[in-house]
C-alpha cells in the first residue's frame, strides 16, 4: 500500500518517459551484446536509416501505400460488419449459418489465405486490401454482435412501455447501447490490420511498410528494417490513442471501462 | 375510501399462462381473475417464482397470456401502450441519457418535443426532488435516486396506471421506507391506479387498499386482504395492533405458500 501511495506521486506522463528511457537503455545493451548486435543497430544508425530510405525514394511512399491500405481494408471491413452483425443478431438462421464460418476463418492465419486471394484478385492493392478487410471484418462482427444481443432486455421493455416502436427501439436504444461494442471492434479492426499488413503485402506489392521489411531481408538490412518496425508500431498507438478519444468522447456515460 | 364504488380500470379474466421449458410445460399463472378499480392501490406479495412479476408483464402487454385476456378501460390488450406504465426493479434507466433526457424519452416519442417536454419533465423531476441532478447520468446517481428518475419517466408521459414489478426491492431498508412515503404521496396528489409487486409484507400493508396474495406456482390468486386502514400511513402505522394483525396473517399465508415452493 505504502508502495502504491509512492508511485502515484508520479505523473501518468513521467512513467511514460521512463517507460521510454529504459526501454532505450534495453536497446543499447542489445546493441552491444555480439550476439544481438545484428538485429538491434543501435539508436543512431537505425534514425540514420530514414535517410537512406528517403535517398531511395521508397519512404514516404512505403508510408503511404501502406496506410492506404490499412485504411481501405479497415473501413470496407466495419462498413460490412455492422449489417453483418446485426443480421446475425436479429435472425437466428442467419446466425446459425454465418457464426460457425466466422469462427472457422477467423483462427487461420491471414498469411495461409493470401495466395487464394491473389490466384483471384491478382497481384496488387485489390488483393492487399481484400485479406486486410477479410481479417478486419471477421474481428468486428463478433464483437459488434456480441454488443448488439448483449444489450440489456429490461431497456428494451422500457423504451416499449414508453410507446416506443421497432424502429425507435433499434435507434434510440439498441444503436446507442451497441456503441461501445462498436468502438471496441474499431479498436481491435484497427490494430488487426495493422497486424495482418505483412499478410497482405506479401501479395506482390510494390511499395509498403510490410513489403519493404521482407524486401531489406533479403539485403541484410538491419538497421532500416528495425526503423519500419518501430514505425509500424507508433502508427498502431497513434490510431489506438484517437480510438480512445473517440471512446472518451462518446460512451462517458458508461458504468463500468473495460480496459 | 375503499368503500366507495368505482369503476374498473383493469380487468384480468381467466388469465393463464404457460411456458414452454427445455423440462416441458411450465404452467405459471392458471386461472387469474381480478378487477383493479380506478384509483386503487393493489400490492401483490406471493413466494418468488409465482408468477406475480408474468402477470405484471402481460398486464404491460409485454407478454400475451396463453388463454384468457386483459382488458384495460373495457378494451382487450394487444402490446404495449403507454396508458400503462410500468416500473422496473433494475431501474431501466438508459445509461447514455442524462436524468432530464430520460425523462423526456416516452415524452418526446409521443411527439411532445422541445420546451414543452422540458417543461413536463422539470415537473416530475421536482416531484422526485431531483431538480439538483437534471444534467447527470445515471452512473453519477444511488440506487435510490435512479428508481425515483424511473418513476418520474414513467408519470411524465402520464399512465392512467403504474405497474411496478418489485420496484425497492434493490434497495437499502431506509432509501425503501423513504421512497415509499414518496410514493403514497404521489399516488394521494396524482390519484393513478397503482398495482404493485413486493414480496416484502409491511410493504405490501402500509402502501395497498388491498393486498393479493398470490400461491405458488402455478401462479393463482389465493386470497385478497382489504387494508382498512386509513390514510396517510406513517412508520407509527406500523406499531398499530391493525397492522400486526394483518401482518401476521399476510405473512402466515405467504409462508405456507413458501414452504409449497421449498417441497
Amino acid at each position: 500500500m505504502n508502495n502504491k501511495n509512492k508511485t502515484s506521486k508520479i505523473p501518468k506522463w513521467a512513467w511514460l518517459m521512463i517507460s521510454l528511457a529504459t526501454a532505450m537503455v534495453l536497446w543499447y545493451v542489445l546493441s552491444l551484446i555480439p550476439k544481438t548486435s545484428r538485429s538491434f543497430p543501435n539508436l543512431v544508425v537505425t534514425f540514420k536509416s530514414v535517410f537512406t530510405m528517403i535517398e531511395r525514394e521508397v519512404f514516404w511512399k512505403d508510408i503511404s501505400s501502406s496506410l492506404i491500405s490499412v485504411v481501405a481494408g479497415f473501413a470496407i471491413g466495419f462498413v460490412l460488419s455492422l449489417p453483418a452483425a446485426i443480421l446475425m443478431a436479429w435472425y437466428g438462421p442467419v446466425r446459425n449459418i454465418i457464426e460457425p464460418w466466422i469462427q472457422f476463418i477467423r483462427n487461420i492465419p491471414p498469411l495461409a489465405y493470401v495466395p487464394l486471394v491473389v490466384i483471384s484478385a491478382g497481384v496488387g492493392r485489390k488483393s492487399q486490401i481484400i485479406v486486410i478487410t477479410i481479417a478486419t471484418f471477421l474481428i468486428m462482427t463478433v464483437t459488434i454482435y456480441q454488443g448488439v444481443i448483449n444489450v440489456d432486455e429490461t431497456l428494451i421493455k422500457a423504451a416499449r412501455v414508453l410507446g416506443a416502436t421497432d424502429k425507435d427501439i433499434f435507434l434510440k436504444v439498441i444503436a446507442p447501447a451497441t456503441l461501445p461494442f462498436i468502438i471496441t471492434a474499431i479498436r481491435l479492426g484497427s490494430s488487426t490490420a495493422l497486424t495482418t499488413l505483412i499478410a497482405a503485402e506479401s501479395t506482390g506489392a510494390i511499395a509498403g511498410l510490410g513489403m519493404r521489411i521482407r524486401s531489406l531481408n533479403n539485403s541484410f538490412e538491419s538497421a532500416p528494417m528495425l526503423l519500419y518496425i518501430i514505425i509500424i508500431g507508433i502508427i498502431g498507438m497513434l490510431i489506438e490513442k484517437l480510438v480512445k478519444f473517440i471512446e472518451r468522447r462518446f460512451t462517458g456515460w458508461q458504468e463500468k471501462r473495460e480496459v | 375510501m375503499a368503500g366507495e364504488e368505482r369503476s374498473v380500470k383493469v380487468k384480468i379474466d381467466n388469465v393463464r399462462k404457460v411456458y414452454d421449458t427445455r423440462n416441458g410445460e411450465m404452467i405459471a399463472l392458471n386461472g387469474v381473475d381480478l378487477d383493479i378499480k380506478e384509483n386503487e392501490f393493489i400490492c401483490v406479495v406471493g413466494p418468488s417464482g409465482c408468477g406475480k412479476s408474468t402477470l405484471l408483464n402481460i398486464i404491460a402487454g409485454l407478454l400475451e397470456p396463453t388463454s384468457g385476456a386483459v382488458y384495460c378501460d373495457g378494451k382487450e390488450v394487444k402490446g404495449t401502450g403507454t396508458e400503462r406504465g410500468v416500473v422496473f426493479q433494475q431501474y431501466a434507466l438508459f445509461p447514455w441519457m442524462t436524468v432530464k433526457k430520460n425523462v423526456m424519452f416516452g415524452l418526446n416519442l409521443k411527439g411532445i418535443k422541445g420546451k414543452e417536454a422540458e417543461e413536463i419533465a422539470m415537473k416530475y423531476i421536482k416531484m422526485v426532488q431531483l431538480e439538483d441532478f437534471v444534467d447527470h447520468y445515471p452512473k453519477e446517481l444511488s440506487g435510490g435516486m435512479k428508481q425515483r428518475v424511473a418513476i418520474a419517466r414513467a408519470y411524465a408521459v402520464n399512465p392512467s396506471i403504474l405497474l411496478m414489478d418489485e420496484p425497492f426491492g434493490a434497495l437499502d431498508a431506509q432509501t425503501r421506507t423513504q421512497l415509499q412515503q414518496e410514493l403514497l404521496e404521489t399516488w394521494e396528489k396524482e390519484q393513478k391506479t397503482c398495482f404493485f409487486i413486493t414480496h416484502d409484507v409491511d410493504e405490501a400493508i402500509i402502501l395497498a387498499q388491498k393486498v393479493i396474495i398470490m400461491s405458488a406456482r402455478p401462479g393463482r390468486i389465493k386470497e385478497i386482504v382489504d387494508i382498512n386502514i386509513p390514510y396517510p400511513r406513517t412508520q407509527e402505522t406500523k406499531m398499530t395492533p391493525e397492522f400486526l394483525e394483518l401482518k401476521n396473517h399476510i405473512w402466515s399465508q405467504v409462508y405456507q405458500e413458501y414452504l409449497e415452493v421449498r417441497k
